[in-house]
């Protein structure tokens, strides 16, 4: 555990020298949802890591965590709209005394359901059966490793996760996560500094042969995901004097080819309140969704909330830089992506 | 005062004011180098990194320092490819010290 903690300053949020809506609107583009075909239910800031780059600033001192009460309120939303994927996050989501029976539930009523599991809880007191808990309920388990080396994932996420992660790799492996038809094992690779993240095909080659090899660790796809110029990581990039170089970075990777497969367009985030969200970067932000729309769960409305205009910020050139970037990690082919110009 | 300034890199395009035609030229040129061909991407930010460090051009060690880590290397590979390139040179220059000898033999009894 760590000792102590980043202090977050209520901080500006980042800027870009183009807004984004403008810049969608030079491309003749706009952002609206099309569907609601995930829930993402973020249950709290608690969490056993305090990774640098947290966009959460989750850590183990944070105390913000969902009630028993807002967590009934998900399962209901779930079984009476059917909702085809609930994507649980957090913090350390294994860590809310609801976990288990939102997992459950969920999956009794036959909706996928997605763990963000950071592997390092699993060795948490009361944690140990969480591969086979897992297993059992068939969720798929996607989890970070910002790197296939020690130094490069300890630097990010603190000294010891790198071994701990491989040892909770290997117990999932063992239970059949990720050699196993049906239980899906997917790594998340995010850049560890100011830089965007390698083509996903290419870094999903290395990293397989590297995990095989070095760890005879397997697991399903890895997504590559960008650093979001929020929370924590922004705090980085501005006491390193990289923010302005970054925000043109993200920006002259604009890719228009992104925009269609934004997951924006087919989530809704939700917050340890219950309040709602375009994603769990709006979450963090506290930027709600559209004033006119449903604001909190008990008012979860998918007619409604389909066809809403996106909120959007600079920090939205995170999610379309390249090859572009949500949960499920890159959102368009890299050979779509050409510097673009227009700016 | 330096000679060099960072911000220059992003200004390399003012070269094209003058005979745009030839920056054009340089530019596809440049730009097809470093698509995916018989080589990856990755190995092309390697090798880039790797002149740019011989050449000890700052522009060029900055862009591919970026380059070779957006492409999926690790310092360690990149310090690998530096010290080859950085050898090559150091025996490039010991190898013309049998120019030296030659000289040497030459006019010694
Ligand atoms: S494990 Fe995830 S939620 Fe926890 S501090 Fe790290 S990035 Fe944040
Ligand atoms: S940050 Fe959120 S709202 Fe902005 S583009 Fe990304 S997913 Fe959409």
């Amino acid at each position: 555990m760590i000792k102590s903690l980043p202090i977050i300053e209520q901080e500006s949020p980042a800027r870009a020298a183009v807004g984004f809506d403008e810049k969608l609107a030079r491309h003749n583009l706009e952002l609206r949802a099309a569907s609601v075909d995930v829930l993402q239910v973020n249950v709290g800031k608690l969490c056993n890591q305090a990774c640098k780059h947290c966009h959460v600033d989750a850590s183990p001192k944070r105390t913000e965590i969902m009630s028993v009460e807002t967590a009934e309120q998900i399962l209901a939303t779930v079984r009476r709209f059917k909702i085809p994927t609930l994507d649980i996050t957090g913090g350390a989501p294994e860590l809310n005394a609801s976990f288990r029976r939102l997992v459950s539930e969920s999956r009794a009523a036959g909706t996928r359901v997605i763990v963000r599991h950071n592997l390092t809880v699993m060795f948490e007191p009361g944690q140990a059966d969480l591969p086979e808990f897992f297993r059992d309920n068939r969720v798929e388990v996607v989890s970070s490793l910002p790197y296939f080396l020690q130094a490069q994932t300890d630097a990010q996420r603190g000294q010891g996760v790198f071994d701990k992660s491989i040892e909770a790799l290997r117990r999932l492996n063992s239970v059949g996560y990720g050699t196993e038809d049906g239980l899906v094992l997917n790594l998340v690779y995010n850049p560890t500094g100011a830089f965007l993240p390698a083509a996903q095909t290419a870094l999903e080659a290395d990293f397989k042969r590297e995990m095989k090899t070095r760890y005879d660790v397997l697991f399903n796809n890895l997504f590559t995901i960008t650093n979001m110029p929020i929370k924590r990581f922004l705090g980085y990039l501005r006491r390193s004097g990289n923010e302005e170089r970054y925000m043109q970075k993200l920006l002259d990777a604009f890719n228009p080819a992104t925009v269609e497969n934004l997951m924006c367009r087919n989530l809704i985030s939700v917050d340890w309140t219950g309040k709602l969200y375009d994603c769990d970067f709006n979450q963090m932000l506290d930027l709600s969704v559209e004033e006119n729309m449903p604001q909190i769960i008990a008012e979860f409305n998918p007619e409604k909330l389909n066809d809403r205009r996106i909120v959007t910020g600079a920090h939205c050139f995170g999610c379309t830089a390249g090859g572009g970037s949500s949960c499920g990690g890159a959102v368009a082919d890299y050979s779509s992506f050409h510097l673009d110009v227009t700016s | 005062m330096h000679y060099y300034n960072e911000e220059d890199l992003t200004r390399f395009g003012e070269i094209g004011k003058a005979r745009p035609d030839l920056f054009e030229k340089f530019m596809a040129w440049y730009q097809a180098c470093q698509e995916d061909g018989a080589l990856s991407k990755r190995e092309k930010a390697l090798i880039g990194l790797a002149v740019s460090v011989v050449v000890q051009c700052p522009y060029c060690i900055d862009a591919y320092t970026q380059s070779s880590l957006e492409n999926g290397s690790n310092i360690e590979q990149m310090t690998e490819a530096m010290h080859l390139a950085s050898a090559i040179r150091g025996g490039a220059s010991l190898i013309h010290g049998i120019q030296s000898h030659n000289a040497h033999d030459k006019i010694s009894m």
